[in-house]
């Protein structure tokens, strides 16, 4: 019996260290690690999820390496999980079934900018920072959607999980901007969908079929996109920003309602937590303005300050006075505050549930959040993103943890799970779901919609190689 | 040596990567980053690494030695951290290799290093006799100051042009300078690289013959050698004043002591990392640049607290982890053939490595010391 033990696990050593060469001889021995520091570093992301370690990293150069990737890994049934910042902070790259993390980051091309068609076609690995300092030195009149992430993380991955940004307000969610798509299908195939299938414009994805969706908030269950053609949008020459401040949350849906029917807002958020101790009990809806000029700017706070002057007028909400160093705090892009959150509990961590939910819920969903925050007895800060004149907005219910401190994270833990059902519950839906998130999502998802979610990920993936057990429909 | 328990500090890491890029995220800006790739080789994965070595969620290995000792100490990441803890984020590194030295962990590479200074007082195990060839028999003698050239300047045949260089500019000058008999090294990268027992011998040995031959005053072209006297030697008693060579000659030039002739060049200024960001010296190297007539200075994109290291620092200029392809040395000399076609610099690890990138990667563009393009402009 031990001895059979001993073969078996000699064949598996021998076929690992088999397809170790076949990788080294796909992308060269430097972009390949087996090495316990790279396996362990790979299994997780900075969030409470559990670490699952990758059998293989891979770091490729271009398509036609992830296409022999594939191939081999189809040949072979292993699990393929691309990566780009691994800043989802849901566990999003964590290889649940083993097998090969592809990191994204060295096809950091940004192949071309269309100045007068306003896109850009980059490389996947490409980061948030570096087209935004890309666009500032050689198109200073254009910019893109930045998320407040860390500038690491990387603009394919964030327009495929349907992230959101400073533009998000005019126009909508990152995903909403993609023109077209280079991907490696499963089956090793390349594809492009787009104008930029059938034209070398990389202009738009109407008139033609939408195949775009095959590949966005699927978390690479469908394949892998190596390039991404992405709207870019105006840039005016001053930015400034205001905060306006209630104490009734009920009223915030409103604001929003009236800021955005203006039509002069740039990006729109909110945000309330307990910290600093002046902000407590308060929502503070923050509103960014961008203009040409001076008086383009003056003409817009006026227009915004109107919209809430009944708020004013009734002592119900004021205007922020925002120091210099505050308002370079706030227009910081992206805003690196937001990051600092994870040293709260001198911990290195937190998590957030990032709901897509209706504006109008906003005070029910300010409450729960609370509600959850203290029968958990855990800090907490809210951030708001409206997206699409407030067609909806992403509800952030960021928890911080102490990842030294196991109950510390499993507190997190439990306050995310609890934030997902209640957000669900109210008829949100929990944004780049962790797993947990995609079992409740999918409990509750209409069961034609899920077959047809099934029927996709076999037609594509026949041997489920792609990012598996995420969005598994059993 | 200070108490520090980094333990503290290592599961605050968020892993979000601020600290790879410069102040405008244009490029990678961590050196061992750049070349490697694998999130393992920034500060945030070495952070987590540590961890995970404490908690005996992974086991000791050279590759975890390499991963270590391949950070240049450049302190990019302290710049460009978010959080509070940035200031000690080379400390925790420094103070995480000193327990490998402690537990006898370090790679090979790095033991011989420290074993040739200990022996020989240089990281190749040269003769102690050929230190001082350069020197022509110029010893201290109750001079006004000492000249320390450090182990590079003094061994390494490219950086050692630059010390004559550095030698004649004081001699024309007439500064009053003369150079330690039996000069060893500083300990800097010693220190750095987790060696704090043999640093504490080096420093105690080097102020007894400091304060025996009654020094008050050293200039040294070494950055590295600066930043030891400057913020090391004072834990033991040191009282001498130090400065880098680029602060002497500017002095010299404001003082009109040097006169400068024309130098027809387009010229850039790498910032050596221990003079920059680990002592804060940027303006003095530029003003002596723009003094020159003819010269036409330009920055590199990357410069002052932005400038992407050369990943010669703590000992990588020996141990060499960061060579090869696409070794910070050769990303930044493509950025400096880039910009102009002379670069400057002030330190002899980055003038050798700098040099070495540019000849290996057949790139036409000078590669020189402040010093030398100095005394070029005085000679023509």
């Amino acid at each position: 019996m031990d001895g059979e033990m001993d073969d078996k696990t000699e064949d598996k050593m021998d076929n690992k260290m088999d397809i170790y060469k076949k990788l080294v001889e796909i992308v060269g021995e430097e972009y390949v690690s087996v090495n316990p520091e790279e396996l362990y570093i790979y299994s997780s992301d900075p969030g409470t999820m559990e670490p699952c370690k990758p059998d293989y990293v891979v770091i490729p150069d271009n398509v036609e390496e992830i296409q022999k990737i594939v191939v081999l890994a189809n040949r072979h049934k292993i699990p393929i999980v691309p990566m780009g910042g691994a800043l989802s902070l849901s566990g999003l790259v964590r290889p649940l079934k083993g097998g090969i993390v592809l990191d994204m980051k060295r096809m950091n091309r940004i192949i071309e900018v269309n100045e007068k068609s306003r896109y850009a076609v980059i490389e996947a690995g490409v980061s948030e920072g570096e087209l935004k300092a890309y666009l500032n030195k050689h198109h200073p009149n254009l910019r893109h959607s930045m998320p407040d992430a860390p500038p690491i993380a990387t603009i394919t991955a964030n327009a495929l999980i349907h992230g959101s940004g400073r533009l998000s307000q005019q126009y909508g969610f990152h995903s909403d901007m993609i023109n077209g798509l280079e991907v490696v299908l499963p089956t090793g195939e390349i594809c492009r969908v787009g104008s930029c299938s059938i034209s070398p414009y990389w202009f738009t994805r109407a008139p033609l079929p939408e195949l775009a969706g095959l590949f966005i908030g699927w978390f690479g269950a469908t394949g892998i996109v190596t390039k991404l053609g992405i709207k870019l949008y105006p840039r005016q020459k001053l930015r400034d920003v205001m905060i306006f401040v209630t104490e009734n949350p009920d009223y915030v849906a409103d604001v929003i309602w009236r800021i955005t029917q203006t039509e002069v807002t740039e990006d729109l958020t909110v945000w309330a937590q307990p910290r600093p101790e002046w902000a407590e009990g308060f929502q503070h809806t923050t509103v960014y303005l961008t203009a040409n000029s001076e008086e383009e700017m003056e003409l817009k706070k006026k227009i915004v300050k109107n919209a809430v002057r009944e708020y004013i007028t009734r002592k119900e909400g004021g205007f922020l006075m925002l120091t210099p160093a505050m308002k370079a705090m706030f227009l910081q892009e992206p805003m690196s505050q937001l990051v600092r959150f994870a040293d709260v509990r001198k911990g290195g961590g937190f998590e957030y549930v990032g709901a897509i939910l209706p504006v109008e819920l906003f005070g029910d969903a300010y409450r729960k959040g609370l509600e959850i925050a203290e029968r958990i007895d855990i800090t907490y800060a809210f951030n708001i993103r409206v997206i699409g004149r407030a067609h909806c907005m992403m509800f952030a219910y960021a928890y911080p943890f102490n990842r030294a401190d196991e109950e510390d994270v499993e507190r997190a833990r439990k306050a995310l799970h609890e934030t997902n059902k209640v957000v669900l519950e109210m008829g949100g839906i929990p944004w780049k779901a962790e797993l947990p998130a995609q079992k409740l999502i999918l409990e509750r998802m209409d069961p034609t919609t899920k077959e047809l979610m099934r029927k996709i990920l076999q037609l594509l993936d026949p041997n489920n190689i792609m990012n598996p057990g995420n969005w598994e429909v059993e | 040596m200070e108490e520090f328990d980094y333990t503290e500090i290592v599961h605050r890491c968020f892993r979000c990567g601020y600290c790879k890029y410069p102040s405008d995220y244009s490029r990678i800006n961590c050196p061992s980053y750049a070349k490697y790739k694998f999130e393992s080789y920034f500060s945030g994965g070495r952070m987590w690494l540590i961890r995970a070595f404490l908690n005996e969620e992974i086991s000791w290995s050279g590759h975890l030695g390499e991963i270590m000792y391949s950070c240049s100490t450049c302190r990019n990441c302290v710049e460009n951290c978010v959080f509070k803890f940035s200031d000690q984020l080379v400390d925790v590194f420094i103070h995480a290799r000193a327990d490998m030295v402690e537990n006898g962990l370090v790679p090979s590479k790095v033991a011989d290093f420290f074993s040739n200074i200990a022996k020989f007082g240089n990281p190749w195990g040269e003769k102690k006799s050929k230190r001082l060839e350069w020197a022509e028999g110029k010893y201290y003698d109750k001079n006004e100051y000492l000249l320390y050239a450090g182990c590079v300047a003094s061994y390494d045949s490219r950086a050692k042009k630059a010390l004559k260089a550095l030698k004649e500019l004081m001699e024309m000058a007439e500064v009053d300078f003369g150079v330690m008999r039996d000069e060893t090294c500083e300990g800097n990268e010693v220190r750095i690289m987790g060696e704090f027992g043999l640093f504490a011998e080096i420093a105690r040995n080097n102020l007894q013959k400091f304060e025996s031959e009654g020094v008050r005053k050293i200039i040294t072209p070494d950055p590295h050698a600066f930043n030891a006297f400057r913020n090391y030697y004072p834990e033991f008693g040191a009282e001498f004043n130090v400065l880098h060579h680029t602060q002497l000659l500017y002095s010299l030039l404001r003082s009109k002591k040097l006169n400068l002739g024309k130098v027809n060049a387009k010229a850039t200024y790498h910032d050596p990392c221990f003079l920059g960001r680990w002592n804060g010296l940027y303006e003095e190297p530029r003003k002596i640049l723009k003094e020159i007539p003819g010269l036409i200075f330009v920055e590199m994109p990357r410069n002052r607290k932005n400038a992407f290291c050369c990943g010669g620092g703590s000992g990588n200029f020996y141990t060499d982890y960061l060579g090869g392809k696409d070794g910070p040395a050769k990303i930044r000399i493509k950025e400096a053939a880039e910009t102009a076609n002379l670069l400057v610099t002030s330190c002899p690890i980055c003038l050798m490595m700098l040099e070495d990138a540019a000849k290996s990667e057949n790139i036409d563009i000078e590669v020189k010391d402040i010093a030398e393009i100095l005394l070029e402009a005085i000679k023509t």
